[in-house]
């Protein structure tokens, strides 16, 4: 067992875990975060990703340990109070869900990208970046629509701030 | 069409929860006091289990019990069945062998249960699982369907001798023969439809928990039908009187046909919670659901067209093996007899049509019902049959297909189905255009100039949707009835709710109901809720598969409306002092017609509540409930046609365009009929180039994760071009057919057509990876 403490959607937690805890266990099962979903065993359908000091990661891959001191966000933490973040917004316009439960991990890497590619995308590279994030429900059409919309978006907000 | 009425692209009510990450799924859960199951499965695909020794598991730490197949059968749970009955052609019954929920003597799969361990924790649970030793005595394994047909193959149930569940056939052997005998030329083809693994993204997921004083069971599930579930798991399965029963499917990740049926792991979940008197969670992982989420497909095939020198087709034969694995999961029987060889006829005009169909049993996992179920794998088979045609007979394939479209209605085919209305001609002249498919030529010289192979592909499929009439399906065999119930309950202060039998994981249920209510009394969809999901709040459903929660949940919210609808009028016209027939409703109000008296619906719905003043022998309230049946099939329809190029150096395809026009009828959100279109074109897709479950010669399953199966990505796909062509259902009343299961049944064949024809050589098995296609070229 050890303490573990980390920065989890701006809040200070700490936790009392086995060593082989993952990270996304943590942040399911001890604080309750159960946004971020685990799809698959083998690190590849990206349900889980979350990000660590502002990069995208699959929290499925990442022993607790190694998230020790880090500052973690979670699907739960990207929308200010109501207003959501331009990435949610762009998904929901955009029809780009349906059962939703690859959806915050697809968010977590569409906003990753979009901040990887300053803004400059196109349809191939999302679909060439999104290839770690698996979807059954939407044959990607509408989520690469929303990422395209996204990026617009946040160019957007980013160039009014 | 209001802004949020029937036609307009609402944007979706339920996303908020899922894209804030709010949504409550099964492993969501937490209950006071929940311990955790962790399954002991058999490495083997045939085996005796001759032992089960659990005395080291149940002392290490956090174990509450190990329970064995032994336990549940002596506690007298019933075992699995499957709910429709097949008879074959010699009128014997099928043979369906025993299924324990968890093996007490003998494993026919790798991945069936025969031990759980039920811990304190998730982590304990599987430690201790790993400590539980199982002495097998292993068995010769049948893994496919030759291996299993094969003279002195393994036998799997001693009920059914050389496994063989049914030999079933349907249609006029005799005058199909006859055609053939006179036909001008005959086209036949062998065809493999490769097994797939569902793989919704949520794997399953049960809680179950007992509450002793009141013998009260609640199974918390990812369910497409929790209504089913409970009457299943009551009615055969013995857990439960459905009184004791509640069963909860909250938000469900996907489901794709594999949410329907229920499991052993639910059925443990349940049973362990009352041996333990504590709460049991069990979450599959991806691996669990690769061995023990039914699969799909999986189809060997013989099948013969006949034409005359016209080029018409005269007769239809068709030989199919069907894989239904180890056991015979909920709905299985069904899929390859009555969900296949009823749509052979595909959308064509074939006087004769002899369909055999074989299942049989293997040492895999259950095969049963996958997006489109049945009606995918005999598409597949007419129009791989129709471009293999087209290319022998030297005719273009679009032109062949016109030649024989069923253009009157209603149209009874000679295997059952009575096509209510459609128009093919318009579909595929519509995706002719999308395409540019008089341009193709010119495409291909030019493709071919640079080094390119290229290739179009023509699929126009047909599928049976909004799975009933009752009366229909309980002659055919099924053993329930596939209509669906709906209530209308308008609260005192007129906001209201919808209560449904149908299921949404994913559909958008929430948002399109309300599209119905927003249509009918002109109050905005913020005003009306949906409710689903759980057996105690919705008072009967049949769940949501088959494409068939509009044509037929949806009708029955209609039907309960007209109800309430009826009953609010003369509460109106009471108040207004108006003759109830010249109410009318609109924009939320109840108006006399020619005046300008109104009374708006919350006044009504507080009348009906208070009961002041009502009208004479008037029940108080305002709620109203249906059960709807309706009198036929839906028959979506459409044309697929897909171009794309093959890089004869490495056998890659890669997509040129593809294109979509389907006729589903009155859309009630376009912009969700899109998605399911998308999502089952990928599927579709996924299936002919990517996907395919790969059994070794011993049963073990090699494509056992996502490492090894081939998920379509987003860089597997194109953009699509969607196009609608709309007759009308005329079955029901909103005219609606069906959306979700189009793509996954028309896009496999319209991908290999193009392959093929790209690459000069018909003999291509699906999934077309680059290594099949380069050998398809190079021999």
């Amino acid at each position: 067992m050890s303490t573990i403490k980390l920065t989890v959607n701006g809040k200070a937690v700490s936790a009392e875990v086995e060593d082989r805890t993952l990270l996304v266990h943590l942040l399911r099962e001890h604080l309750n975060l159960t946004g971020t979903h685990v799809g698959c065993d083998t690190s590849q359908c990206g349900a889980c990703v979350v990000h660590i000091d502002g990069r995208a990661v699959k929290s499925c891959t990442v022993l607790v340990g190694q998230a020790n001191g880090a500052n973690v966000t979670t699907i739960e933490g990207i929308s200010k109070g109501d207003e959501l973040h331009p990435m949610q917004a762009a998904f929901r316009d955009n029809h780009g869900l349906q059962c939703g439960y690859c959806t915050p991990g697809m968010i977590m890497s569409a906003i990753d990208i979009v901040n990887r590619h300053s803004g400059k995308l196109d349809e191939d590279t999302v679909r060439h970046e999104l290839e770690g994030n698996i979807c059954r429900c939407t044959g990607y059409h509408n989520i690469v629509k929303s990422v395209l919309d996204a990026a617009n978006r946040m160019k957007v907000a980013q160039a009014a701030e | 069409m209001g802004v949020e009425g029937i036609g307009a692209s609402v944007v979706r009510k339920e996303d908020r929860r899922f894209i804030t990450g709010k949504g409550r799924y099964v492993d969501d859960i937490k209950l006071q006091g929940m311990t955790f199951a962790h399954f002991v499965r058999s490495p083997h695909a045939h085996a005796k289990v001759k032992g089960i020794d659990s005395s080291a598991a149940e002392k290490m730490p956090g174990v509450v019990a190990v329970l064995t197949g032994k336990q549940i059968v002596d506690d007298k749970v019933g075992n699995l069945i499957c709910g429709w009955a097949i008879h074959s052609k010699d009128g014997t019954p099928m043979k369906m062998g025993a299924w324990p929920a968890m093996a007490p003597e003998t494993v026919r799969f790798v991945g069936q249960a025969v031990a759980v361990v039920i811990a304190e924790t998730k982590n304990q649970a599987r430690d201790a699982a790993e400590a539980v030793v199982v002495d097998y005595e292993v068995l010769p394994a049948a893994a496919d369907i030759r291996a299993a047909i094969k003279p002195g193959a393994p036998q799997l149930h001693p009920e059914a001798p050389g496994n063989v569940i049914y030999d079933w056939t349907i249609g006029e052997e005799a005058a199909t023969d006859a055609a053939f005998k006179s036909a001008a030329n005959v086209v036949s083809l062998d065809i493999t439809n490769n097994r797939l693994v569902p793989n919704a993204m949520e794997p399953r997921a049960a809680i179950g928990e007992y509450n002793e004083a009141e013998e009260h069971f609640t199974l918390y599930t990812t369910s497409q039908n929790p209504h089913v579930a409970r009457l299943v798991l009551s009615a055969f399965y013995n857990i439960a009187p459905e009184h004791k029963l509640r069963v909860v499917a909250p938000d469900v990740g996907g489901g794709f046909g594999s949410k329907i049926f229920i499991y052993p792991e639910e059925m443990v979940a349940l049973w362990a919670s009352k041996r333990t008197r504590r709460p049991v969670k069990w979450t599959g992982d991806r691996s669990e659901a690769f061995l023990t989420d039914a699969h799909g497909r999986d189809h060997l095939t013989k099948a013969e067209m006949a034409f005359d020198k016209d080029n018409k087709v005269t007769a239809l034969r068709v030989k199919t093996y069907a894989n239904l694995g180890a056991y015979m999961s909920l709905f299985s029987s069904s899929v390859p007899t009555y969900l296949y060889a009823t749509l052979l006829s595909g959308q064509y005009n074939i006087p004769n049509i002899f369909a055999e169909v074989i299942s049989v049993y293997t040492n895999t996992t259950p095969v049963d019902a996958y997006r489109g179920a049945g009606r995918p794998e005999a598409s597949f088979v007419v129009e791989r049959l129709m471009e293999t045609a087209a290319r022998q007979l030297k005719v273009d394939p679009t032109e062949l297909r016109r030649k024989n479209f069923i253009t009157a209605f209603p149209h009874q085919t000679p295997v059952i189905m009575a096509y209510d209305v459609g128009d093919f001609g318009a579909s595929l002249d519509s995706a002719m255009k999308a395409i540019d498919y008089a341009g193709f030529a010119a495409r291909k010289a030019k493709a071919k100039s640079e080094g390119k192979l290229r290739g179009i592909g023509v699929s126009c499929y047909i599928e049976a949707c909004g799975i009933a009439p009752s009366k229909a399906v309980g002659s055919l065999g099924a053993g329930v009835g596939l209509w669906e119930s709906a209530e209308v309950r308008v609260n005192p202060v007129g906001t209201i709710e919808i209560l449904t039998g149908s299921h949404s994981h994913g559909q958008g249920h929430e948002t399109t109901f309300c599209q119905l209510v927003a249509e009918r009394l002109g109050v905005s969809i913020s005003q009306v809720q949906i409710v689903h999901g759980d057996t105690d709040k919705v008072q009967f459903g049949m769940g949501t598969y088959g494409s068939r929660s509009a044509a037929v949940g949806l009708t029955a919210i209609l039907k309960a409306m007209e109800k309430m609808e009826a009953k609010a009028k003369k509460i109106a016209a009471h108040q207004l002092e108006a003759s109830e027939n010249d109410i009318v409703i609109e924009n939320g109000e109840f108006k006399v017609t020619g005046t300008d008296k109104s009374i708006a619906l919350p006044m009504v719905a507080l009348a009906a509540y208070t009961a002041h003043n009502l009208p004479d022998g008037m029940e108080p309230g305002l709620k109203e409930s249906a059960f709807y049946d309706p009198t036929n099939f839906t028959f979506p329809a459409g044309a697929y046609i897909c171009e794309l190029e093959v890089d004869a150096g490495t056998g890659k395809t890669s997509f040129v365009n593809f294109v979509a026009a389907d006729d589903f009828g009155r859309l009630i959100n376009p912009m969700i009929v899109e998605g399911q279109v998308h999502g089952g074109l990928a599927q579709g897709i996924g299936q002919a180039l990517l996907e395919g479950a790969v059994y070794d010669s011993s049963g073990q399953l090699v494509t056992a994760s996502f490492m090894d199966y081939t998920m379509p990505r987003a860089d597997d796909l194109p953009s699509f071009k969607l196009n609608h062509t709309t007759t009308l259902c005329p079955g029901n009343p909103l005219g609606v057919k069906g959306c979700g299961e189009a793509g996954a049944i028309g896009a496999s064949a319209a991908v290999i057509n193009a392959i093929t024809d790209a690459i000069g050589n018909n003999k291509l098995e699906m999934p077309a990876t680059p290594d099949r296609v380069w050998h398809a070229i190079h021999g």
